[in-house]
């Protein structure tokens, strides 16, 4: 009886380390590179082969990897920031001046969460935009598409439950404001609100509460619909670039994930990581003075995000500014990829040749129509005036929603008979003008208005 | 037993309906649990003001801890404003000289009864219920009244 013996024992570590990564490296052949995609647990989020047109960056601009990033990022110093900050009233502003001050690189990682998160609004719309735009979404993705509006809601919720932790005045005053809004939803929303935050105010109940949601409920609902949507991502594949005259820009041929995208999504992550570490050493996260109950800051300005929703309050009744038009936006928003659509648009940034060009007149529609209805609106109409036998919530919501709603009817219909452009074509620049509204609405809100909400320069603002 | 519930369906509904039940609980449990708890003898409770005679009628006076204004009419009415704004829940400040509050937040202004003046508010200031016992005035502070309009009905005489 003989032992069979293994003819070349290795040595212990070389052993260990072959249970580990159970495949030759580096890969010699497309059959190694295709083996290592599958069996390696954080590589398997690809499919072991890409198409390459795929690849280029001026398609995907790289905004779902980024994303990802970013969420890496802030659960790093997030975990690293909950060891230095306890949320309760009395200690929470405290620990944000240790954070700054006395804690090694505390300001550091509570600038790169801060930024982080930030940024990560503006990557997930951007990435929506992306998507949209190049019909992204297009059978069999819709679904995906309705996990990534629902990720971005949570991204908000995220930003918005983070945004009180500091417990300075910004952080008091913005959520007073924001989790008012909710108020104004018929029949539940004051209880929902009660409930969100502890009780009647913002306290430190609504602290406890705040800080649960967002180190653990929010972080984990994020988890578990980011892993659907990648995997839905790589079972549905990504759609296929196409020139405008719909030619394909180079032979649609598949290459190994390993090398052409993982390398690829390696040397973007490193730069934008050096771009966020550099911004974050310079550039140190807000914190105004401790929070005070009883003195309101003039303005009390939402966060950044909301204040799109802020400005549309100033000239909505609040039913119609907080509740009735963001829900009609975000349900218009989920539904969009189950429209109809061309198929033959599909890749192509902006439908075809006609859709750019619808696109740039749409842009410049939204520019000049937004200031001018805000203007409008602010200095010269006076709607509950001119109709005083009506309620407010008449003449000030369902009078101004109804002549908005006709208004982007028309501009419909003399875009699509402009342009003859098909239905395709015209609910893209459709979307565009409610986009670039929402976004000036943003900036005015932000760098427009001043002590009061009322207009005024920027620089006056910053005064 | 009627003959189009099959074996089969019944327990289908059964197992159903029992899994249901299962959820609602657990969520009701959850729900029970994280509901508002309510503090004794914090904001919520009910403020001695102070004696009757001490507000002169025209004067609003704050109470911090409280969160409302007590508010004595010129004919001697008491009754006390919650101070956080019927807009979007920022504190307003009483302008002595304007003889109004005027929120810093969006621009809303209330009159010394709390009815509004200048919108976006949709409501008057919501009151507390005012008692007054042995000439001393006090405030329940735990549930704000809603209010459409400010009337006099509102006003509370010792």
């Amino acid at each position: 009886m003989t032992a069979e013996l293994d003819p070349r024992p290795e040595a212990l570590p070389q052993r260990v380390w072959d249970s580990v990564q159970r495949d030759q490296l580096p890969p010699v052949d497309d059959r190694d590179r295709m083996r290592l995609v599958m069996n390696n647990l954080v590589l398997h989020i690809h499919p072991s082969k890409v198409s390459k047109p795929t690849l280029r960056f001026t398609y995907t601009w790289g905004l779902g990897g980024l994303s990802l990033l970013l969420i890496a990022i802030l659960a790093g110093t997030g975990v690293l920031l909950m060891f230095a900050y306890t949320p309760s009233p009395d200690q929470a502003y405290s620990d944000m001046l240790a954070l700054q001050s006395t804690v090694w690189y505390g300001q550091l990682l509570r600038n790169l969460h801060h930024w982080s998160g930030n940024l990560l609004v503006v990557v997930t719309f951007l990435h929506l935009l992306r998507v949209f735009f190049t019909g992204g979404f297009r059978t069999p993705r819709e679904f995906n598409w309705v996990l990534g509006v629902a990720m971005l809601l949570l991204v908000v919720a995220a930003n918005f439950t983070g945004y009180l932790l500091p417990w300075d005045q910004l952080a008091y005053w913005a959520v007073t404001v924001g989790s008012s809004l909710m108020s104004y939803v018929p029949l539940v929303g004051e209880p929902l609100r009660n409930f969100l935050l502890g009780g009647p105010e913002v306290s430190g109940a609504t602290l406890t509460n705040f800080y649960g949601l967002h180190v653990a409920i929010i972080p984990l609902t994020l988890l578990g619909i980011a892993s659907f949507h990648i995997w839905r991502v790589r079972k549905d594949t990504l759609s296929i670039p196409h020139n405008v005259d719909g030619s394909l820009p180079e032979p649609n041929t598949k290459v190994t994930t390993v090398p052409h995208l993982v390398s690829r999504e390696f040397v973007f992550a490193l730069v934008m990581t050096g771009l966020i570490l550099m911004w974050s050493v310079w550039v140190n996260a807000p914190l105004e003075e401790a929070a005070n109950p009883d003195h309101s800051p003039n303005p009390a300005k939402a966060a950044w995000y909301f204040m799109g929703l802020q400005e549309l309050l100033l000239h909505f009744h609040p039913t119609f500014g907080a509740i009735v038009i963001p829900v009609l936006a975000l349900v218009a928003l989920a539904l969009i990829p189950y429209q109809r659509f061309d198929l033959s648009a599909e890749g192509i940034w902006f439908r075809s040749r006609r859709g750019r060009q619808m696109a740039v007149v749409a842009v410049i529609a939204g520019l000049v129509l937004t200031p001018a209805l805000v203007l409008l609106d602010e200095y010269w109409l006076d709607l509950p005036e001119l109709l005083p036998s009506l309620p407010t919530i008449i003449a000030n919501g369902w009078v101004p929603l109804a002549a908005l709603l006709l208004g982007l009817l028309g501009f419909y219909e003399i875009m699509r008979r402009a342009f003859r452009a098909t239905a395709c074509e015209t609910r893209q620049s459709l979307f565009i003008l409610l986009v670039v509204g929402f976004v000036v609405l943003t900036v005015i809100g932000v760098a427009f208005r001043g002590e009061g909400m009322a207009l005024m320069w920027p620089w006056e603002v910053l005064s | 037993m009627s003959a189009d519930v099959s074996r089969r369906g019944f327990l289908k509904l059964a197992w159903g309906a029992a899994g249901a039940v299962a959820l609602a609980e657990a969520g009701g449990v959850a729900y029970m649990f994280l509901s508002p708890r309510t503090v004794e003898g914090e904001f919520g409770g009910i403020f001695t003001a102070g004696a009757v005679d001490s507000f002169p009628p025209g004067s609003v006076t704050p109470f911090t801890a409280g969160r409302f204004y007590l508010v004595r009419e010129d004919d001697g009415g008491f009754v006390a404003l919650y101070r956080k704004c019927t807009h979007l829940g920022c504190a307003v400040p009483w302008e002595p000289a304007e003889g109004r509050f005027v929120c810093p937040c969006h621009a809303s202004a209330f009159e010394r009864d709390g009815s509004v003046v200048n919108a976006p508010a949709p409501r008057p200031l919501d009151r507390f219920t005012v008692t007054i016992a042995d000439g001393t005035v006090l405030v329940d502070t735990g549930r704000p009244i809603q209010r459409d309009h400010a009337t006099d009905a509102d006003l509370v005489y010792a």
